[in-house]
C-alpha cells in the first residue's frame, strides 16, 4: 500500500493544517516529520481539501512544507498480554521504558512498543477447522491472577472465517503467529498475541447487556451502604480542590472488589500518580493476596502533558478496560479528571473556530461525555460467563459550583452521584460525601427501606440543627434535640470513616450490614431523658462505643464483645420502640 | 536564515504578521529592536508576538528571523543577577550568551518522580509547625492585593535553607521590585539568587515569559545537584497577560475572559516542581492574589486544582484554617514525635476559641472554659501566628506546649496522656 503523504501549511498551537493528495479518513493517524523526529497526530477535520491535525505533542519547531505521512489507521492501542502493571501515557506509551530510553524528561517523537516482548505459555482453545468470529477465544496465555484470553481481533469483518491452523500448547513469544484464519474465498489472515483496536469504537463482542444490579462492593460504608455503585454501572464525584477527590479514587482502587483497576490519571498533578507507582506494589489485594499492582493498569497523562493527549487518555482507558471484559472480568476504570479532558476537548475546539457553547465547551460535550460513560456496562459474554465495567469519573467544576456544563452533563447519564462537599472536608469528615445531595440508583449491600429511614433521620437533624443556630440550644425541644444527636450519630459512626487507621479503612459489606443493624436499631429507638446535657454526653458515650467497635478487626473476640457494649449502652437507656 | 523581511503586513495589538518562508513554530525572530516569538504560522503568512508590544512598530521596520527558539544563557554566572522578562540584564552587568538553553521544555516523567520527603525549614511557626513546606512541593500564597505577601516571600526566600533562589516577578511595582532586591542585598542572600523581573510598566508579554525562563534555569540547577526555590510573584498578573494575548489573538474565551487553556497554562508551569533523585529539587512558591477576596475567581481555582495545598495570608497572618499543605504528613511524622499531636490539638482549641469568639459576639454568656480558650486565641495569634514570629520548628513546638500550659489543665487539651507526660512544662506541674 502506498503511503499518503501530505505537507504542513500552518500551525497554530497543537493545530496543523496540512494539505495532501490521495485518500485520507477522518480520525487516522499521521506523523510530521520534524528534524529526524516523528510527531503522532490525529485527522480530526477535513475541509476544502486540508485536513486539520491535533498533534499529540509539542509543536515546537514545525515548519511550513514539512512533510506528513499518513497511516490509513485509526487512532489505536495495542492489545495483548503483559498489559498489567503498566504505567503507560494517554498514548499507551510505556513511562517508565521511556525514562530508561529517555532519560529524566518525555521526549517528544519516542514511540515504544506497549506491550513487553516476552514469551507466553500458549494453550490453544480452538482447533484447525472451527469457525470464529471477532472475540472469539483462539487460545489462552497465563498472565499474571488470571487467564488471559487471546482473542480473534474486535475488528475483524465478516462471519465466514475459520482456523486453518494454530499452534500447539508451548512457549511463543507474545509477537510470533500463533494461529492462521481462513475465510471462505481464500483470504488469510495471521494472528499473534497482538492486536490492534481503535480506541473511540467501542468493543460490542458481546451476547447482550445486562442490567447493573449487583453491588460492586467499594469498603466504604458511606458509598455501599448508602451510595452504592453497580457492577457496570457508572459514577460521577463531583468536588471543589482539596475535598479529597483523588484521596477517595485512590481508596476504592486499593479496596474495590473488581478483578482489574485502571486508573486514568487525566490532566492531574504528577505527584498523585507517583503515590499509586510507589504504594500498590507494597499492598496487598486481601482476595488475592498478591500485590495490588498485578492487577492494575495506570495511564497517566498529567497536566504538563500535551494537551491532545490527555483528550485521548480516556479513551485509552475504556479500550484497555473494555479488552479485560472481554476475558470474563469485572473491571473498574477511574478516571480522574474527567473535567480536564473536557478542557481539553474545549482547548481543541477553539483552535478550530468552532461556534461555542456554554463556558465555551463545545456543542457536544453532552454527547460525547454520555458515550464515554456508555462504554461502561455489564455483559452476558459469547461463552455465557458475566463480566462488567465500572466506570468512575471524578469532575473538578469550576469555582466547586455543580452547575458548570460538565457536571450537569455528566450527572444526565451517571446511576450514581457522589458529590463532595468543601463544607465537610474543612470540618475534617472525610469522605466528605454529601449525604443528602449525592444519590445513587443502584442497591446497595443493606437493606434500602432501612437506609431511606436512616436518611430521613439524618434530614431531619440537619432541619433542627439550622432551627437550633436561630433559637439556640434553649429553644428547642429535648425530642427534636434527641433525633439532631442521633443524625450526628449517624454521621460520626457510619458516614464518615478513617481511611487512615487500617482497620477501620477497609469495611467488608458483612461487617457494614452487622453494625448498620444495631445502629439502624438505637437510631429508632426512643429514649426517656429530657435534660439536654445528660442527652449529649449519652450520645457522646455511645459515639465513642461505636467508634472503638470500628477500631476491631472483624470477627475476633473483641469485635463481638465490643458489639455488645454498644448494644448495652443504647439499650440501658431506651424507652419504647419507635413504630 | 538571516534575511531581512521589511514589508509587515498587519499590526494587531501586539502581533504583527509578514510573509516569509521556512519559518519554524515557536522560534524567535527580532523586529525592529525587539525580540518576537512565531505563533502562528499559515501557508507563508508568519504572525509574530512582539515582545515589547506592537506600540511605534512600523510597517517598514525590518523583520529578521534568528532561526531557533527563545533561549536563556545558562551558567553558574547567573548568580546574583537580574534580567528582564526577555532576559536581558537589567543590572547595568555584562550580557551573558553563553550556553544557551531552550526555555519551557518538555515535562519531568512520572515515571521517574519520587515521593517528597524533606523538609524545607523557613523559621516561620505557621508554615513550619502547621503546614510544612516541603521540597519539590508547588503552592501559592493565596491573599488579596495589599497584604504583606511580597514581604513574606522575601522572607522565606531569605531564611529556606536551599541553595538556589529564583524570583520571577510578574507586574511587580517598581518599589516592591527595589525592595525584594535590597532585601536580598541586605539578608546577603543576593549572591545565590537570580531575578527575572517584569515590571508593572513592562510590556505584557514579557509577562508571560518570565516563569518559563525561571523555571528553565531552575531545571538546569536541579540537575546539577541544587535545592532551587523558585518564587512567583503574582501569577494573577501572568494569568491576566494570557488572557490579554488570547483576546487580542480572537481566541474564545471560557471564563471571565480567561483562555480554554488557562489551567493547562498554569499547570504546565507549576508542574515543573519536582525532586529529582539522585540530583536536587525546584519548589515552587507562587503568590496568586484572588481579585476581591474571591477564591472561586478562574485564577485561584484553577491554582487550587494544580497545586498542592495553599496558604491563606489574610489580614497579615497565615490562617490556619484556610492554609493547607497536602505534603505535610510526608515530613511531620520524622520531625518530633510530638509535632502532629500538637499540631492537631491546637488547631483544634483554635477553632474551639473562633467559635467562642462568635458566641461572644451574639452575646452570649461567657463560661470559664470560654475564658480559657479567649486567653488561649489571644496567645496564639500573638505568639505563633504573628508573622514576625521568626523561631526553628523546635522552639515553636516548645513554645506551643508553653502556651497550652499557660492557659488549660493538661486533661483539657486532648493530648494523650503519654505525651503529656513527656511534655508538659515543669513549672505548671509544680504550681
Amino acid at each position: 500500500m502506498d503511503i499518503i503523504k501530505g505537507k504542513v501549511t500552518g500551525i497554530n498551537g497543537n493545530l496543523a493544517s496540512v494539505s495532501f493528495t490521495g485518500s485520507i479518513r477522518k480520525n487516522e493517524v499521521g506523523y510530521i516529520l520534524v528534524e529526524g523526529k516523528r510527531l503522532k497526530g490525529e485527522v480530526i477535520r477535513v475541509s476544502s481539501g486540508s485536513a486539520s491535525m491535533q498533534i499529540y505533542e509539542m509543536t515546537n519547531g514545525i515548519k511550513v512544507g514539512d512533510e506528513v505521512e499518513f497511516t490509513g489507521e485509526l487512532m489505536s492501542v495495542e492489545l495483548g498480554p503483559g498489559l498489567l502493571t503498566q504505567v503507560f501515557d494517554g498514548l499507551q506509551n510505556p513511562l517508565p521504558k521511556l525514562a530508561e530510553k529517555c532519560g529524566f524528561f518525555l521526549e517528544r517523537g519516542v514511540y515504544l512498543d506497549p506491550i513487553p516482548n516476552k514469551d507466553w505459555e500458549f494453550t490453544p482453545a480452538v482447533q484447525p477447522g472451527d469457525s470464529v468470529v471477532a472475540g472469539d477465544t483462539i487460545g489462552t496465555v497465563p498472565e499474571g491472577l488470571f487467564t488471559h484470553r487471546i482473542m480473534v481481533p474486535f475488528t475483524l469483518k465478516g462471519n465466514d472465517w475459520t482456523v486453518k491452523s494454530v499452534k500447539e500448547k508451548g512457549v511463543y513469544n507474545v509477537r510470533s503467529t500463533v494461529a492462521v484464519l481462513e475465510d471462505r474465498t481464500g483470504n488469510t489472515k495471521e494472528l499473534s498475541m497482538v492486536f490492534t483496536q481503535p480506541i473511540k469504537e467501542p468493543v460490542k463482542c458481546y451476547e447482550e447487556r445486562l442490567h447493573p444490579d449487583e453491588p460492586l462492593i467499594t469498603k466504604i460504608r458511606c458509598i455501599d451502604t448508602f451510595l452504592p455503585v453497580a457492577k457496570g454501572g457508572t459514577f460521577c464525584v463531583p468536588g471543589p480542590f482539596g475535598a479529597g477527590k483523588t484521596v477517595l479514587q485512590h481508596l476504592e482502587a486499593k479496596n474495590s472488589e473488581a478483578d482489574v483497576v485502571i486508573v486514568a490519571a487525566c490532566g492531574e498533578r504528577a505527584g498523585e500518580v507517583v503515590e499509586i507507582l510507589k504504594e500498590f506494589p507494597e499492598l496487598e489485594d486481601p482476595k488475592t493476596g498478591r500485590s495490588l499492582i498485578e492487577r492494575t493498569i495506570i495511564i497517566c497523562n498529567t497536566s504538563s502533558m500535551p494537551v491532545a493527549a490527555r483528550e485521548a487518555s480516556c479513551y485509552t482507558a475504556v479500550t484497555l478496560a473494555e479488552y479485560y471484559r472481554q476475558m470474563g472480568l469485572d473491571v473498574l476504570l477511574l478516571a480522574d479528571s474527567t473535567s480536564r479532558w473536557a478542557q481539553a476537548m474545549r482547548e481543541m475546539s477553539g483552535r478550530l473556530e468552532e461556534i461555542p457553547g456554554e463556558e465555551a465547551f463545545p456543542a457536544y460535550l453532552d454527547s460525547t461525555i454520555a458515550a464515554f460513560y456508555e462504554r461502561a456496562g455489564k455483559v452476558r459474554l459469547k461463552d455465557g460467563s458475566i463480566a462488567s465495567i465500572t466506570i468512575g469519573g471524578t469532575v473538578s467544576p469550576a469555582g466547586g459550583n455543580f452547575e458548570e456544563p460538565v457536571t450537569q452533563a455528566t450527572l444526565k447519564v451517571v446511576g450514581a452521584f457522589h458529590g463532595l462537599s468543601r463544607e465537610r472536608s474543612d470540618s475534617r469528615k472525610y469522605p466528605a460525601i454529601h449525604p443528602m445531595e449525592s444519590w445513587s440508583k443502584y442497591k446497595g449491600v443493606v437493606d434500602m427501606d432501612k437506609v431511606e429511614r436512616a436518611r430521613a433521620i439524618l434530614i431531619r437533624s440537619t432541619e433542627i440543627n439550622q432551627m437550633m443556630k436561630v433559637v439556640g440550644e434553649e429553644g428547642t425541644s429535648s425530642e427534636d434535640y434527641i433525633v439532631y444527636q442521633k443524625g450526628e450519630l449517624l454521621d460520626a459512626v457510619y458516614l464518615q470513616q478513617n481511611s487512615f487507621d487500617p482497620v477501620d479503612a477497609v469495611s467488608v459489606p458483612e461487617r457494614q450490614r452487622e453494625e448498620f443493624e444495631v445502629l439502624y436499631d438505637a437510631l429508632m429507638c426512643k429514649y426517656d431523658i429530657s435534660d439536654k446535657k445528660e442527652i449529649r454526653s449519652f450520645f457522646n458515650q455511645l459515639r465513642q462505643e461505636f467508634l472503638d467497635w470500628h477500631g476491631t478487626i472483624y470477627k475476633t473476640p473483641e469485635y463481638y464483645a465490643q458489639g455488645e457494649k454498644v448494644s448495652e449502652s443504647y439499650k440501658s437507656r431506651a424507652a419504647v420502640k419507635e413504630a | 536564515m538571516q534575511k531581512v523581511y521589511t514589508k509587515i503586513e498587519s499590526i494587531v495589538g501586539n502581533v504583527v504578521t509578514v510573509r516569509s518562508e521556512g519559518v519554524r513554530y515557536g522560534d524567535i525572530a527580532m523586529v525592529g529592536d525587539s525580540f518576537a516569538n512565531v505563533i502562528k504560522l499559515d501557508k507563508d503568512i508568519v504572525s509574530l508576538q512582539v515582545f515589547a508590544g506592537g506600540q511605534g512598530v512600523s510597517t517598514t521596520d525590518p523583520v529578521k528571523f534568528l532561526g531557533r527558539p527563545m533561549m536563556v544563557s545558562f551558567s553558574d554566572a547567573l548568580l546574583g543577577r537580574i534580567f528582564n522578562g526577555a532576559g536581558v540584564p537589567i543590572d547595568k552587568g555584562p550580557e551573558l550568551t553563553g550556553n544557551m538553553i531552550t526555555i519551557g521544555g518538555p515535562s519531568f516523567n512520572p515515571a521517574r518522580r519520587i515521593v517528597p520527603k524533606k523538609m524545607i525549614r523557613t523559621g516561620i511557626p505557621m508554615i513550619d509547625m502547621f503546614n510544612t513546606l516541603v521540597e519539590s512541593q508547588k503552592l501559592p500564597v493565596f491573599s488579596v492585593s495589599g497584604e504583606p505577601y511580597n514581604q513574606l516571600l522575601a522572607r522565606i526566600a531569605l531564611q529556606a535553607e536551599v541553595d538556589v533562589i529564583i524570583l520571577g516577578g510578574m507586574g511587580l511595582k517598581y518599589d516592591d521590585y527595589l525592595e525584594f532586591r535590597n532585601t536580598l542585598e541586605k539578608g546577603g542572600a543576593m549572591s545565590h539568587t537570580v531575578m527575572f523581573v517584569h515590571t508593572a510598566s513592562d510590556p505584557t508579554v514579557e509577562c508571560t515569559l518570565v516563569p518559563d525562563m525561571s523555571l528553565a534555569v531552575a531545571e538546569q540547577f536541579a540537575l546539577a545537584g541544587k535545592r532551587v526555590l523558585v518564587l512567583l510573584t503574582d501569577m494573577t498578573n501572568f494569568a491576566n497577560a494570557q488572557k490579554e494575548m488570547a483576546i487580542t489573538m480572537e481566541q474564545v474565551p471560557s471564563n471571565r475572559g480567561y483562555p480554554g487553556d488557562l489551567y493547562s497554562c498554569l499547570a504546565s508551569r507549576y508542574e515543573k516542581a519536582v525532586d529529582i533523585e539522585g540530583a536536587g529539587s525546584i519548589t515552587i512558591l507562587g503568590v496568586t492574589t484572588m481579585p476581591g477576596d474571591d477564591v472561586t475567581h478562574p485564577v485561584p481555582d484553577n491554582t487550587g486544582y494544580i497545586t498542592e495545598g495553599q496558604y491563606y495570608l489574610k489580614g497579615g497572618r497565615i490562617e490556619p484554617f484556610g492554609s493547607l499543605s497536602r505534603l505535610k504528613q510526608n515530613v511531620n511524622s520524622s520531625t518530633r514525635d510530638d509535632h502532629r499531636a500538637l499540631m492537631d490539638a491546637m488547631i483544634k482549641l483554635y477553632a474551639a476559641y473562633k467559635e467562642c469568639m462568635e458566641k461572644r459576639s451574639m452575646g452570649f454568656l461567657m463560661t470559664e472554659w470560654d475564658e480559657k480558650l479567649l486567653k488561649y486565641g489571644e496567645l496564639f495569634e500573638s505568639r505563633l501566628m504573628d508573622l514576625s514570629v521568626n523561631i526553628p520548628l523546635e522552639e515553636a513546638l516548645d513554645l506551643g506546649w508553653e502556651i497550652l500550659a499557660e492557659c488549660f489543665e493538661p486533661n483539657e487539651t486532648g493530648l494523650k496522656t503519654a505525651l503529656i507526660k513527656e511534655r508538659w512544662p515543669k513549672k505548671d506541674a509544680i504550681a
